[in-house]
């Protein structure tokens, strides 16, 4: 797909995002719109996936680690054809297949469930090891939060990660810099987290502005270090997208009420 | 009689399983010398995956292998149930994802270790995860049954095991779900599970020279549990006793009691750990300390008579 029509797919989805979050009034709207163009690199043109064969075995998978920014996989989901459109109004209400947070059991192209912090990259770490042990090709990719990085499970995965050399695993921070309490620096900084990632055996790439689709594709197309797990650092802006949302902490999980979204959707408009 | 532990059983089991099946992958958390996991790691070093002292990411890498068609066996120490909750509760157990958690060093007889070391509430704590099978092997041809029921199981599965030594018993009859009479009675009944067999068999004869006919009753499996058999003979007996290597908060004795409430008990009386921690010392000597040996347990089941 060319860089132009994956642009015009993120700004479809960050508009699902807008009218999900403020359609359930409630939801975490920041975070999902820092991540939105990494999940639809991913979904239209970096993994080997297909809708109309959603359990194919062979199918890279995709856990979000961060599994609050639901909304970002719901819209790139629905957006790639895995359910029909009229779910989307349904998102955290009573018997929705648009849970909180991802639900394998519920959502069709969910690979598995999240919202615990640090699970995810390590479920991720058990299906490349699994994909590695039965000769496998599936490539598994995994978006943790910043925040989420404060886990210590994120570690653990980490280093299990490299100790079985699951070159077949990619983690993608997706470093927005703020989470529910403040800044990360604010609430327990986490240092310098490319050296951490580099002392824990990661291939470790680091993507400037996280938010170009240019520069998402570059580093998730980059060829895999043998041996070794990837860990990309996409720097990217909470809210990104809505003006009144970048940047600010206060967006990490509160909706837009009708007025608000009705701007943001105005600004997300082509 | 021989004696053998029912990790040593584990241990064994995971190889005839894994013989069997080549889904059969085992993770262990740096314990397979002590989880008997190890019996595995020799036979199939390939489907052996050790997670280094890490319980959480093992159970969640765990869940992650189980979508990938694999049917992984956990083990590490029943205490760690507790360390890596979070993840069987929200990795595992609400994806109803194929993972089994075979985990050994339950209750007291874990010995000199002390308390730390002693889980009480893991059967509470799995009890209460919807879809969970919790299964107490009470001797090794049980745990055998244990463990091949469990990979039959497509869902998650906890097999609790014991370190020490317990007189190995003919196999009965097992089916998942379903108390095994061990020996029928009229006057009270007592439901048993794990490795305290011996000393409730003990504890009947003990009471049958005194006169009072006592039924006993194994419960392999916690949950799913047999109302139906717990309400037979709550009906049948009036006495209803409970007997479990764990706390009396939230075991075997609650779920026993859950079913028979109602159904015709005049005493009922739970034997277990009375909502302490446990300490170090023998396992036979803890086993006296706590009230778990036949005497003590007939005498105790008489004075509520």
């Amino acid at each position: 797909m060319e860089i132009q029509a994956l642009e015009e797919k993120a700004r479809l989805v960050r508009q699902d995002i807008i009218r999900m979050t403020s359609m359930a009034g409630s939801g975490h709207p920041g975070g999902s719109l820092s991540a939105t163009d990494t999940l639809v690199a991913l979904y239209f043109e970096i993994m080997n996936v297909d809708p109309a064969d959603e359990k194919n075995p062979d199918r890279d998978r995709f856990v979000l680690s961060k599994g609050h920014a639901a909304p970002a996989l719901y819209g790139t989901l629905c957006e790639r054809g895995y359910f029909p459109r009229e779910h989307m109004e349904t998102f955290r209400q009573l018997h929705s297949i648009l849970q909180g947070h991802p639900d394998v059991k519920k959502c069709p192209g969910v690979d598995a469930s999240t919202g615990s912090l640090g699970q995810g990259i390590s479920m991720a770490a058990g299906m490349a090891l699994a994909a590695k042990h039965l000769g496998k090709k599936n490539h598994v990719y995994t978006m943790i939060g910043d925040g989420e990085s404060q886990e210590g499970l994120v570690w653990e995965a980490s280093m299990a990660a490299a100790h079985y050399k699951l070159d077949n695993l990619t983690v993608i921070l997706d470093h927005n810099g703020l989470q529910i309490d403040g800044s990360n620096d604010e609430v327990m900084s986490l240092g310098d987290i490319k050296a951490k990632a580099l002392a824990f055996g990661y291939d470790v790439i680091e993507v400037a502005d996280g938010n170009d689709m240019r520069q998402v594709l570059d580093a998730l197309r980059a060829p895999a270090c043998p041996g070794k797990p990837r860990y990309i650092i996409m720097n990217t802006i909470k809210g990104k997208g809505v003006s009144y949302m970048e940047n600010q902490v206060g967006w990490h999980g509160k909706a837009p009420d009708a007025e608000l979204a009705a701007r943001a959707l105005k600004e997300l408009e082509g | 009689m021989e004696k053998k532990a029912t990790r040593n059983a584990y241990g064994e089991a995971l190889v005839k399983i894994g013989a069997a099946n080549d889904k059969v992958v085992v993770l262990d958390a740096d314990l397979a010398n002590a989880t008997m996991t190890l019996t595995f790691k020799k036979a199939y070093p390939e489907r052996f995956f050790d997670c280094g002292i890490a319980e959480a990411n093992m159970v969640d890498m765990a869940a992650g292998m189980s979508t990938m068609g694999l049917i992984p066996f956990c083990s590490t120490f029943a205490v760690f149930a507790g360390r890596s909750y979070d993840q069987i509760r929200n990795g595992v157990c609400y994806s109803r994802f194929n993972v089994k958690f075979g985990f050994s060093h339950a209750g007291v007889t874990v010995g000199e270790d002390g308390g730390s070391h002693q889980a009480l509430e893991d059967l509470a704590l799995m009890r209460v995860l919807p879809g969970m099978t919790v299964l107490v092997p009470s001797d090794a041809n049980e745990t055998i049954q244990c463990v091949e029921a469990a990979v039959k199981i497509e869902g998650p599965v906890y097999i609790r095991t014991c370190r020490l030594p317990t007189p190995v018993y003919d196999p009965q009859p097992f089916e998942v779900g379903k108390g095994v009479v061990l020996k029928d009675g009229k006057d009270a009944v007592l439901f048993t599970c794990g490795i305290l067999k011996e000393q409730a068999l003990l504890a009947a004869d003990l009471l049958a020279a005194q006169g009072v006919d006592l039924a006993v009753i194994n419960i392999h499996t916690i949950k799913p549990f047999d109302e139906a058999l717990a309400r037979t003979y709550a009906a049948k007996c009036k006495n209803v006793f409970t007997l479990e290597e764990h706390s009396v908060i939230g075991g075997l004795g609650d779920a026993v009691a859950s079913a028979v409430i109602g159904h015709g008990v005049e005493k009922f009386h739970k034997i277990g750990v009375n909502d302490v921690f446990g300490q170090s010392g023998k396992a036979l000597v803890l086993l006296e300390e706590y009230g778990f040996t036949g005497p003590q347990i007939a005498e105790n089941i008489k004075s509520h008579l």
